[in-house]
């Protein structure tokens, strides 16, 4: 059904953006930081009002056909190539819509506090109205095409906002390094799509729109290419370049180091959105993946190891964001473990409230280090907690709800995740995904504990509670993480899953709910919530009780594991050897064999030429001009002799001439 | 409009003229008078885009003229989508490029009369249909070209000049001997370019093979391919910044356009055979040996010239893929970075005519100094690195598109050049913009209302076509369609 | 009875005296009357020749011809001595040396 007012949706942040980025600057010297902050939250609100509006008119509309479209213009029409501008609303980008305009709003809310005196406010709301515009044409696209334009447009903003303090150069060099790392990812991407496009043009018909591939999805199911299923290679290079924006294996080495951008940045770009937007890719393309078992198991591999190695580095970080950031990576990994096992709709409801709770999380994080003066190491923290009441209590139900606790939002999803994989059959990732579930209990509230328990070791004195504007978004969020997880209660506890419904009308309350299976749903759960007990009460002991001294453990065999956890496992090292190292060593011999072999070839056949010349130059002068100079000398040198005949009297002439005539007559009569 | 082309290529001549006879005291009058005789250029240019017919393939504002009877050489110009589109970046160029030289203080005369003869034979170029006229222009731009480059330019100004003009005219030598060789072989003997390619099948194929290489390899030099670049970096570092614009914007296109003109118009059997190794080959290997020499360079001239090599690249990889897309894909590349290798070098020059230098390592932090230069600089380098929304992805993707449905490999490779091209563009931004401020350039100017002129047309272009690319791939569609239809048959 | 043989003699006379003069004046002016003296010799013949010889006037009109070139040649070879004597200060032919070899 066409809807015209989707356009607005990406639109009118887009709009905001280009009147902050040409004019803002202007705004905020004239009329002050309360304009700019207008100008960027009204459309971001409008925004939502809309997606709220497409949402009930999908919800009104019969389960099979919720789809709205609004066409705008053919962006590229060559061959068989026909690719529109075009904005497709149906249950799954509603849904992804809500949570870009809702939680993006309420961090924009945020911002309006957090940001106060900074000298470009107007440059911030810019990126970041900017970047809400990009990540809804990215989940509103029709297209892959359109959707690799927000992609690539969330991917510009992020380097932007990474490196919004770029006069120190640790921020901008983060920047570039997450939209370096993210472009590796994205050239899997490009790849995939070609073939694609180019095998469904072969087997069935040109095309990069989703509904169109998912409908000829079935007719690529026998096709091989060099003795591997199409499908699976084009999933495969899809999902690498998902992994490039949802930091996974191997291509998740971005994401910490993009907490160097302002933390209202890390918590809309790098917890609640632009990194789900892989994950959002796979379930979009959820009929493709389905069709490639191979894929699916890798993916559901590396969102496991992903999530394990994520949670075990996170326990041993010390900045407060770095924790956090290695947090959304693992918890990312849970969502991809899910697309893997085939349940997108438990990615996508962890998706959702894991936007609540980290987007709640990092805001509450912003407000401990604006407190402290921009401190973020957790050593140099505690005893907030009397200080920051309503930070702690926001940030303490956002921890609860990470850490599993029922019936948070994140004990939902999370189950719903641990028992997909437990049903899929798959015991290993179910123990994976189950470990980090402990492990995530434990570095959460070892944070907690660190940060708001013991007394206070900074030495900044009396830190005061955020203003109204930060701690109202922190409330709503901590409410959407105590309550998101209703919309997808499951069955076995009495809900009706009402969100894995909406996600899939066809294929909910399938047969996998079958009484025998119910028994191990249950065991499940009761694992995970011992588990993330368990985490809770060690990070207790430890960090309160001090019943052991973390400096035992982490000298524990020698201090290696730790170091190696400390050390993010070397694997920037590794990467900075082996490809920037590498492509930068390539690039020098390309340059040089450019100057040394190419251009110096150029130079030498011109001065071979040059020297050629100097010889058939000498020769000339010396062999041809010789000869012609000798001519010469015998010529001057009988004029030399000659010359004295002339002397220049009249006198004299005229006596040779009368004497030559006498002579003549004298020989003509004689 | 009657004689639209022939006014394009008269207005800069007259104009050339008349700034011969202004006073050489008089710089502003010569200026104006080359903005003036740039002008009418870029209207007919519009008028001509508002116009073309866009569903037909063949030549349009067609004009013949008897010129030498006995060799049946006519003056025969007109336009298809083929050169209408670079016909249309040549004008805007031109104009441009007017007012990026205003700061010349040097013989301004002398200055702008070559210029205007440049403008007038580049024109020539694209819109000339018998081979004489074509070669015509060809040399006549080398012409001011090489004083251009070696009046005005840099330190190395001679050596560059000279090096670029034995270069270019190697390659003119063997693209007369192939126009003769054309000429001879075709019964009746002629020219004309149009009767040429109609007759394209009377050529044998050992014949097709030779001509191919030598006209090849003398629009290689121009591309410029590898190993024939190195003249490139060279000239572009010594030339003023509008002589570069031009360079990079305008004479780059001439050994593309010329391949498609006349490699696949009039040798399409050859061109089958030899497209993969000299064009797809060759083509992605510039792609990627461009880059990665663009990433180890120290001079930001010296880097934009080697993108630009990295670039054109790509119009080698999409026309040797012989899909719609591909093909397509390249003339739109052409085009495309026309102008977004125009923004890079005025900004280049904007930043040389504050600092005095191009060192990358010599800068720091200058972003707050200069903000609307920088946000320029960012425009201009995520459109180059290829970021979507702007007019260089478009041409990208369809040229990688169309090149994997051939050569999925090469397709491949060129792809994995957007990561090294996002590494040098994001590491220079970051080398000059951001970071500490160098103390050094605390007080630089932002950009004048002149050089932002110059800009921001660009600007526009550069996002408009890449939000709406339609109007130009319309343009250009059908007479690639039938290019890559003669070729086809043979592959 | 006066002949042609009379006018001849006369004739050879003068262009005797003339010749000698040519050859031995150093004034550029002497020499200059010494070409005249020439000159006239021969329209004596000319006209010594249009007399005895048969009834045409070709001989006087190649005399007053030759009047007519001796005006010129005066003409222009005063003006040569008048710069020569702008020049070197002397109608000496000895002093105008210059274009010895």
């Amino acid at each position: 059904m066409a809807a015209a007012y989707l356009r607005w949706i990406p639109l009118l942040p887009l709009l905001g953006a280009a009147v902050l980025g040409l004019g803002g600057a202007w705004v905020q010297r004239r009329h002050g930081e309360r304009a700019v902050a207008a100008i960027a939250c009204l459309p971001v609100a409008l925004a939502f009002a809309i997606a709220v509006r497409t949402f009930a008119a999908l919800a009104a509309m019969p389960a099979e056909q919720r789809v709205l479209v609004d066409r705008l213009w053919t962006w590229i029409e060559i061959g068989s190539l026909h690719v529109d501008v075009a904005f497709l609303a149906d249950p799954l980008s509603a849904l992804m819509v809500l949570v870009v305009t809702g939680i993006g709003g309420l961090i924009h809310v945020y911002s309006v506090g957090y940001m106060r005196g900074e000298p470009a406010y107007w440059r911030f709301f810019a990126l970041l109205n900017l970047f809400t515009a990009m990540m809804l044409v990215l989940v509103l696209a029709d297209n892959l095409l359109l959707l690799f334009v927000g992609w690539e447009g969330v991917g510009l903003c992020s380097y932007a906002l990474i490196g919004f303090w770029y006069a120190d150069l640790a921020n901008a060099r983060a920047g570039s390094k997450a939209f370096l790392v993210n472009r590796v990812g994205d050239f899997a991407f490009a790849l995939g799509l070609f073939l694609l496009f180019w095998t469904l043009e072969a087997h069935a018909e040109a095309t990069l729109a989703f509904r169109e591939i998912d409908r000829h999805a079935a007719a690529l199911a026998g096709v091989s290419l060099g003795g591997w299923s199409v499908l699976t290679v084009i999933t495969a290079l899809l999902f690498v370049g998902a992994t490039g924006k949802s930091a996974q294996i191997p291509l998740y080495v971005w994401l910490p180091d993009a907490m160097a951008g302002p933390t209202p940045v890390s918590a809309l770009i790098h917890a609640a959105t632009m990194v789900t937007a892989g994950v959002y890719l796979v379930a979009r393309l959820d009929v493709l993946f389905a069709l490639a078992p191979a894929t699916l198991a890798a993916i559901a591999w590396v969102g496991a190891a992903t999530a394990l190695l994520a949670a075990a580095i996170a326990v041993v970080q010390n900045d407060i964001k770095k924790v956090l950031a290695y947090s959304t990576i693992s918890q990312l990994g849970y969502m991809v473990l899910a697309l893997g096992v085939g349940a997108s709709g438990a990615a996508v409801f962890h998706l959702m409230t894991h936007a609540f709770f980290k987007a709640c999380l990092f805001l509450g994080a912003g407000s401990v280090i604006l407190a402290l003066h921009h401190e973020q190491d957790l050593r140099r923290m505690g005893g907030l907690r009397a200080a920051m009441p309503r930070t702690y209590a926001t940030f303490l139900v956002s921890a609860l709800a990470i850490a599993g606790v029922p019936p948070l939002a994140g004990f939902v999803s999370k189950d719903e995740i641990l028992w997909s994989a437990l049903s899929h059959g798959d015991g290993g990732l179910w123990l994976v995904g189950w470990s980090v579930a402990g492990l995530t209990a434990f570095y959460m509230f070892r944070l907690v504990f660190l940060a708001f328990h013991g007394e206070a070791r900074s030495e900044h004195a009396a830190p005061r509670e955020a203003p109204a504007v930060m701690t109202v978004p922190l409330t709503i969020l901590a409410a959407g993480a105590v309550f998101a997880g209703f919309l997808g209660w499951p069955e076995v506890l009495g809900g009706g899953n009402r969100l894995g419904a909406w996600l899939a009308p066809a294929a909910a309350h399938g047969g996998a709910h079958a009484s025998h299976a119910l028994a191990w749903e249950l065991f499940s759960m009761v694992a995970s919530i011992a588990m993330a007990a368990a985490g809770i009460a060690v990070a207790y002991a430890m960090y309160v009780r001090g019943l052991v001294a973390p400096e035992r453990i982490a000298a524990w065999a020698g201090g290696a594991p730790y170091r190696w956890l400390a050390r993010k496992l070397y694997v920037d090292e590794v990467y900075q050897a082996l490809f920037v190292d590498g492509v930068l060593g390539a690039s020098r011999v390309a340059a040089r064999a450019d100057a040394r072999v190419i251009d110096a070839a150029v130079d030498g056949v011109a001065a071979g030429v040059r020297g050629w010349s100097r010889f058939q130059g000498a020769v000339d002068a010396i062999v041809v001009d010789g000869f012609v100079n000798r001519v010469a000398d015998v010529a001057l040198a009988a004029g030399g002799r000659l010359r004295r005949l002339q002397s220049g009297r009249i006198n004299a002439y005229l006596y040779v001439i009368v004497a030559a005539l006498v002579a003549v007559l004298a020989w003509q009569l004689g | 409009m009657d004689y639209a082309l022939s006014w394009m290529i008269a207005v800069p001549l007259v104009g050339m003229v008349v700034v011969l006879l202004l006073p050489s005291a008089a710089h502003n009058a010569i200026r104006w008078a080359a903005v003036a005789a740039t002008v009418p250029p870029l209207g007919i240019a519009a008028w001509l885009f508002t116009v073309f017919e866009r569903g037909d393939p063949d030549f349009q504002f067609v004009e013949r003229y008897a010129w030498i009877p006995a060799f049946d050489i006519h003056y025969l110009v007109g336009v298809d989508g083929l050169s209408i589109s670079m016909v249309l970046l040549t004008a805007l160029l031109c104009f441009l490029c007017v007012f990026a030289s205003w700061g010349i203080e040097e013989g301004v005369k002398a200055y702008f009369a070559l210029f205007l003869l440049l403008d007038a034979a580049m024109v020539g170029v694209f819109v000339a249909l018998d081979f004489v006229l074509f070669f015509l222009f060809w040399e006549l731009m080398l012409l001011p070209m090489y004083f251009l480059i070696g009046v005005w330019g840099g330190p190395r100004r001679a050596y560059a000049a000279i090096k670029f003009f034995l270069y270019t005219m190697a390659g003119s030598v063997l693209i007369l001997l192939a126009i003769l060789g054309l000429y001879f072989s075709s019964t009746p003997h002629t020219f004309d370019m149009i009767a040429l390619a109609e007759s394209r099948h009377q050529f044998t194929e050992a014949l097709q093979y030779v001509l191919w290489i030598a006209f090849f390899v003398g629009f290689a030099i121009k591309i410029p391919a590898f190993p024939f670049h190195t003249w490139l970096p060279d000239a572009h570092v010594e030339a003023p910044t509008a002589i570069s614009v031009i360079l990079a914007g305008v004479l780059l296109k001439m050994g593309t356009y010329g391949i498609l003109r006349v490699n696949y118009g009039m040798l399409p059997i050859a061109t089958a055979e030899l497209a993969f190794a000299c064009l797809a080959a060759l083509g992605a290997w510039n792609i990627l040996y461009g880059a990665l020499c663009a990433m180890a360079q120290r001079d930001l001239k010296k880097l934009v010239a080697y993108s630009s090599i990295s670039h054109m690249g790509y119009v080698m990889l999409g026309m040797a893929s012989f899909t719609q897309q591909g093909i397509d894909g390249a003339v739109l590349q052409m085009f495309n970075h026309g102008t977004v290798t125009a923004m890079l070098f005025l900004l280049v020059g904007v930043l040389y005519d504050r600092a005095h230098h191009r060192e990358i390592y010599g800068f720091g932090g200058i972003a707050p100094v200069m903000p609307i230069y920088t946000g320029f600089v960012a425009l201009a380098f995520f459109a180059a690195l290829g970021l979507p929304g702007l007019s260089a992805f478009i041409s990208e993707v369809l040229v990688l598109l169309g090149a994997w449905q051939r050569t999925p490999w090469l397709a491949a490779v060129g792809a994995s050049a957007v990561v090294l091209t996002a590494g040098y563009m994001l590491w220079t931004l970051q080398r000059v913009f951001l970071g500490p401020l160098n103390e050094r350039y605390a007080s630089l100017p932002d950009i004048s209302a002149r050089e932002a002129l110059t800009l921001v047309p660009l600007a526009i272009i550069v996002v408009a076509l890449g939000v709406y690319p339609m109007p130009m791939i319309e343009l250009i569609d059908a007479t690639l369609a039938t290019l890559n239809a003669a070729v086809l048959p043979f592959l | 009875m006066i002949g042609l043989t009379h006018y001849l003699f006369v004739a050879l006379l003068v262009f005797a005296l003339g010749l000698f003069c040519v050859l031995t004046r150093r004034n550029s002016l002497g020499i200059l009357m010494g070409i005249e003296l020439i000159l006239n010799a021969a329209n004596i013949n000319y006209l010594a020749f249009a007399r005895f010889g048969p009834a045409t006037y070709d001989g006087q009109i190649v005399a007053i011809f030759v009047i007519m070139l001796a005006a010129a040649e005066a003409v222009v070879g005063l003006a040569i001595v008048l710069g020569i004597y702008q020049t070197f200060h002397s109608i000496d032919v000895e002093a105008t040396e210059t274009l010895r070899g």
